[in-house]
């Protein structure tokens, strides 16, 4: 595939509002997850939670879309320069060329959630309740494209874990095809009882910050975050240093709902399909930021893929202890932190894992470190057995 | 923008329209159209264990997906899928919102993931073995239209490599019904193709400003306006008649899809 322009990003999570904080706190290497006190739930768990969501409020016009999730949306365009790099883009190529693709597995679920505790004697919603705008899949979609005035081509991508990493390929179909000249991408996912109640059914919560890799690992954290990148064709404007997309890959498992295949073969499809468009083999690869949730069956079918196509070359590590699990928005948080450890110079580190399973086999590293990274890859995989890779690096390292 | 493309096979339940051939009479006026209430077809592609656990809207994508699979004459694991829907499944949905406002909140983990958008995409992995890339997307009620753009896009790519585009929808139970009025179940698929082997009647899809196409039977209007996969119905009508012409398909923000047909 053609490189595709970041031309803009920016992100919100518990690592902090904008990139300053976010690098600050990827420099520190520590985790950003605390005890869940997250409204009324009752498990013990630790969440990663994006500081001060509740107390943002929407635009005047935009009040049938509120709810945590679009509120998290809000937090995110607002920093970094996201708006203007956005309205710059749009003064140049035209609303109407403009696609906006956005990932999420829940919504503003949370918003139904809440109504349901307050259903009428009839059983009806109560009527301040906005289904289409706040709970529908399609509300953050439609929210980042009605708030930045966008006119061009625009879908959810919902295919929970991996939703905002298939975005970047979608999105750079798009731009391939030539229906559009820029695209707003990203990832929204936001704390609500649906997931945290369900992974806890699944039985899939630690009680304690994730260990992702660790001997003793026992599930996930779950964290919100809401993290955008404005894409563009790389002809149009960009210095060689300027950072890309180089590759993108997608697979099924055809395996089974909520577990991996064992051996990780939907995963290796998605990064051999990957280094494939990026045109590169294994070797052009400096680091993978995996997806390394910290289950005890996700870690080892990823750790068999990895080692299965890299062995123990580059080194590989899941910053998820920092964040959480962001669900959906975590395939553009993971893009967003590889793309800063290829600036900064860097792998992050691994805070949370103490011992590396002997079982593992791929080169995990615990504390990260200096390092020069031409090119990153970056998987999400999620329920249903969706996989998608992604790789970025510097224009002038496209192949 | 060139977005060509053959339509190989297509599927289709809905209600009174059992499949594509049932549908196909009613659709080229040979047929009356009676509303009888949707038959959810077993999904027996899928081992016992997820047989059980199929919802509605696994059941209609999979029978949509596995008929048109089999009239274009392809293998289903050999397809590149996309499946849209504008609300997912709804009485899952339902039954986590009632357990979550509930004093325990206890919900069953095959609950929790079926839960998620991607639930058909997965169940039809599992069933046929296809191991490409499968895309889940929502745009409420451009669901339709903005699944067949991006199956149009994905064939720009890589013209040779087929397509499965599967669009399914079924009502919320109360009270989200309520909020989310849908007035029926309904799904279709149709497999596409651009590359030099392609055959079946050609389709070029541009985005435009004209306003979507109704349809004349009264019955079969209400199906198109109040289901969003149901918004293919104009299309599908032209190719019921093997006609000529443009349909006209909403997409979003006053913009439609006309998807000119060659039979």
């Amino acid at each position: 595939m053609r490189p595709v322009l970041l031309s803009a990003y920016t992100m919100a999570s518990c690592l902090g509002r904008g990139l300053e904080p976010t690098r600050a706190a990827l420099r520190a290497g520590a985790s950003a997850l605390v005890p869940c006190h997250f409204e009324t739930v009752n498990l013990p768990t630790f969440v990663g939670e994006i500081e001060g969501v509740d107390a943002q409020a929407l635009p005047a016009g935009f009040q049938q879309f509120d709810c945590r999730n679009n509120r998290a949306a809000e937090v995110g365009l607002n920093q970094d320069g996201f708006l203007a790099a956005v309205a710059d883009a749009r003064l140049r190529h035209g609303a109407t060329r403009v696609g906006v693709f956005m990932g999420t597995s829940t919504a503003g679920i949370l918003q139904t959630e809440l109504a349901y505790r307050r259903r009428g004697p009839d059983g009806a919603l109560p009527p301040d309740f906005d289904y289409a705008h706040t709970h529908n899949a399609f509300s953050i979609g439609d929210y980042v494209r009605a708030r930045l005035e966008l006119e061009g081509p625009c879908c959810v991508v919902s295919t929970a874990c991996s939703s905002s990493a298939k975005v970047f390929a979608t999105a750079s179909r798009y731009l391939e095809a030539g229906l559009i000249d820029a695209a707003v991408v990203g990832g929204v996912d936001t704390l609500c009882l649906t997931t945290l109640y369900g992974f806890n059914s699944l039985q899939l919560l630690s009680a304690q910050p994730c260990r992702p890799y660790d001997e003793n690992r026992d599930g996930i954290s779950i964290g919100e975050a809401a993290a955008f990148f404005l894409l563009e064709r790389a002809q149009d404007r960009s210095a060689p240093e300027s950072m890309a997309l180089l590759g993108t890959g997608e697979s099924c498992d055809a395996y089974h709902m909520s577990s991996p295949h064992p051996e990780g073969l939907g995963a290796r499809l998605a990064m051999e399909s990957a280094l494939a468009a990026a045109g590169i083999g294994t070797d052009g690869i400096d680091y993978v930021n995996l997806h390394g949730t910290g289950t005890p069956s996700n870690d080892a079918a990823e750790d068999r893929a990895v080692w299965g196509l890299f062995g123990n070359r580059p080194p590989v590590n899941s910053t998820k202890g920092m964040t959480g699990h962001t669900l959906g928005a975590a395939g553009a948080v993971e893009a967003l932190i590889s793309v800063l450890a290829i600036a900064e110079g860097a792998v992050p580190a691994s805070p949370g894992t103490r011992d590396i399973d002997p079982a593992l086999r791929a080169r995990y590293e615990l504390d990260g470190g200096p390092r020069t990274l031409r090119r990153v890859m970056s998987n999400s995989f999620g329920f249903g057995g969706s996989n998608c890779s992604l790789v970025f690096g510097r224009l002038d390292n496209a192949a | 923008m060139n977005l060509v493309a053959r339509i190989e096979g297509i599927g289709l339940v809905g209600p009174g329209l059992v499949d594509w051939n049932a549908a196909r009479e009613v659709l080229a006026g040979r047929q009356p159209f009676e509303h009888k209430p949707v038959v959810f077809p077993a999904p027996e592609m899928l081992p016992a264990a997820e047989r059980r656990r199929a919802g509605k809207c696994v059941r209609l994508a999979l029978a949509v997906g596995i008929e048109a699979a089999g009239h274009s004459g392809r293998a289903a694991r050999e397809l590149v899928s996309i499946f849209t829907s504008s609300s997912g499944d709804g009485e899952t949905m339902h039954a986590i919102c009632e357990a979550l406002a509930s004093e325990d909140r206890e919900i069953s983990p095959t609950r929790f993931h079926n839960s998620v958008h991607n639930a058909p995409a997965g169940y039809w992995g599992i069933a046929t073995g296809a191991m490409h890339p499968a895309d889940s997307i929502a745009a409420f009620n451009a669901s339709f239209a903005a699944g067949l753009l991006e199956a149009m896009v994905r064939l720009a790519q890589q013209p040779a490599q087929p397509v499965l585009l599967v669009a399914y929808d079924a009502p919320y139970p109360e009270p989200l019904q309520g909020a989310r009025p849908l007035s029926d179940s309904f799904a279709c698929a149709l497999v596409l193709c651009a590359g030099p082997d392609a055959k079946g009647p050609m389709i070029r899809v541009d985005v435009s400003s004209q306003p979507a196409n109704s349809l004349e039977d009264a019955g079969l209007e209400a199906l198109r306006a109040g289901v969003p996969a149901a918004r293919a119905l104009p299309l599908l009508a032209l190719l019921a008649r093997e006609s000529a012409g443009p349909a006209t398909i909403e997409y979003l923000g006053g913009k439609s899809l006309t998807v000119d047909v060659r039979p």
